[in-house]
């Protein structure tokens, strides 16, 4: 990186360190938190989306949406989450792989299945067997936030299929004396109203989501975890120009900050939020604000 | 203009070749990148060690693109067989077990002797705790003797149990573990070794069978050339 770290050996100090930080190994480190933070960015309005769906299935007036949506949330939310990532990821991999096979290699004439082996031409691998290793790490990275979004939306799910419930009778039953129909009063009344119900629950799954990310190396990616572990252990000085002993519990306190610091934006951003919802509402929090006004 | 057109062309297809050379056969090789000397991860953080030079060399001889690709060592196996990648390239002794469920090549090394490193000299082998990376042939020896056995999922695990007292000793491979004695005052290499499994190989799965000629072969022109051994 520096034009001095070119003998790390000779170095002490700060200057050791400037060198030592700006390795490519360390700048790997650094982009992984860029990738748990995409991951979160796009995991958490999929998950919410996921969610919503999933609650508004659960209370359809038709029975088979009904018993989807109640069978999604009871099922996902039952699964313990390593369970889910390693079987749902393998038999989403496959199928998908499997569909692949069966359009594009009709004329194939040998078992998919060959012992322990799962088999498909190469024109059906997923990504192509040739794409390069940043095609595999977005396909798993888009896995990884499907199977997040699952997971998560089944809580979600949850948690606004009680804030649903939540919002005052009164208010659905004035919508329906203001002639309005049902969807009206769900897209108008309900779904405007049901948020501030639903915010404790939902940033209790975001703070679990925010922690849940080393569950990414199970399919390949390398996030922050990984790499302080990567980094942190000892290093003799045969395989490396910075050797040494074990420093893992530094590069854990500096995950811990980071993840403490998280956390507390997000309760910042959380509680501004809440405010924002209140404003209105015909809860105890938004009486007190009229009050203040 | 006539020229342009031909020249053109031949270079179109040329380079369509080129292409569909290149995209015929690329083969993805899994590592662990956690085992020095064997492999680990560089100071550029790419995959480095004896096995990286073994690897690309083999890859030249059989005229196969490579991609190097990162695994946990826990998942190395299962991985493999679902076809996420289509090589271990990982240090893995060829063992009986293994073989039922993956096919190996021959091996790139003779088996390597295990050694123990621990605090001191006298430490008690047959009955005391030793550590050993989770799914390796050291772990299932440990368990065949009467000494406890407490498995990691890396072997830098092992090591830092030792160091903090959590386990007696480590059995590992000792051309992992002799670096690391050497320059750790503290801890000792073991005179005692053991023989293990069956050198180490590549593992592919069992139905890739034309591929593993093809690397079978350019490890055996390797061996018969000698860069084989000018490489360890």
């Amino acid at each position: 990186m520096f034009s001095f770290c070119s003998d790390p050996s000779q170095l002490d100090g700060f200057y050791w360190l400037s060198c030592y930080l700006t390795t490519g190994k360390h700048m790997g480190f650094y982009a992984s938190f860029g990738t748990v933070l995409l991951l979160l960015a796009i995991t958490a309005p999929t998950a919410l989306a996921f969610g919503f769906f999933g609650a508004s299935a659960a209370r359809s007036n038709l029975a088979p949406l009904r018993w989807f949506g109640k069978g999604y949330i009871s099922v996902v939310r039952g699964v313990p989450d390593i369970a889910f990532f390693l079987f749902f990821i393998i038999a989403l991999d496959q199928g998908i792989e499997y569909l692949r096979h069966k359009v594009k290699c009709s004329d194939w004439d040998q078992p998919i299945r060959q012992g322990n082996d799962f088999i498909v031409c190469d024109a059906a691998k997923m990504p192509l067997g040739s794409a390069p290793q940043w095609i595999h790490e977005s396909y798993g990275f888009t896995l990884a936030v499907l199977t997040f979004a699952i997971v998560f939306g089944a809580f979600a799910a949850n948690v606004l299929f009680g804030a649903m419930r939540a919002v005052p009778r009164a208010q659905i039953e004035t919508a329906e004396a203001y002639g309005m129909t049902r969807k009206q009063s769900f897209w108008r009344i309900l779904v405007p109203q049901m948020w501030v119900y639903a915010l404790p629950g939902l940033s209790n799954l975001w703070l679990v989501l925010i922690k849940a990310t080393p569950l990414l190396f199970l399919l390949g990616i390398e996030d922050i975890v990984y790499w302080a572990r990567e980094l942190g252990g000892t290093k003799t000085s045969r395989f490396t120009d910075y050797p040494h002993g074990d420093w893992r519990v530094w590069y854990f306190l500096f995950l811990l900050v980071f993840y403490l610091a998280f956390t507390k934006v997000s309760e910042i951003f959380l509680e501004l939020l809440m405010i924002r919802l209140t404003h209105g509402q015909a809860t105890t929090g938004g009486e007190a604000q009229r009050k203040a006004a | 203009m006539k020229n342009l057109i031909l020249t053109t062309t031949a270079l179109t297809l040329v380079a369509s070749f080129a292409f569909a050379d290149g995209h015929a056969k690329t083969v993805r090789l899994g590592t662990e990148g956690a085992y020095p000397p064997y492999n680990f991860l560089n100071d550029d953080g790419e995959v480095d060690g004896f096995e990286r030079e073994l690897g690309d060399e083999l890859c030249v001889r059989a005229e196969l693109t490579c991609e190097w690709v990162v695994n946990d060592w826990d998942s190395i196996i299962p991985n493999l067989v679902s076809g996420n990648y289509d090589v271990i390239i990982a240090g893995m002794s060829i063992t009986v077990e293994r073989d039922e469920v993956i096919d190996f090549t021959q091996n790139y090394t003779q088996p390597d002797p295990s050694g123990y490193i621990a605090l001191s000299m006298d430490v008690d082998l047959a009955g005391g705790v030793i550590a050993a990376q989770t799914g390796t042939i050291q772990a299932s020896h440990i368990a065949s003797t009467g000494a406890t056995l407490v498995e990691f999922a890396t072997s830098e695990e092992t090591v830092a149990a030792v160091r903090n007292g959590e386990a007696d000793a480590v059995l590992a491979d000792k051309t992992y573990l002799k670096p690391i004695a050497d320059e750790d005052a503290s801890l000792m290499l073991i005179e005692q070794e053991e023989l293990l499994g069956g050198g180490i190989g590549l593992g592919l799965r069992e139905s890739d069978g034309e591929l593993k000629e093809k690397l079978d072969a350019a490890i055996g022109a390797m061996k018969a050339d000698g860069s084989l051994n000018a490489l360890i």
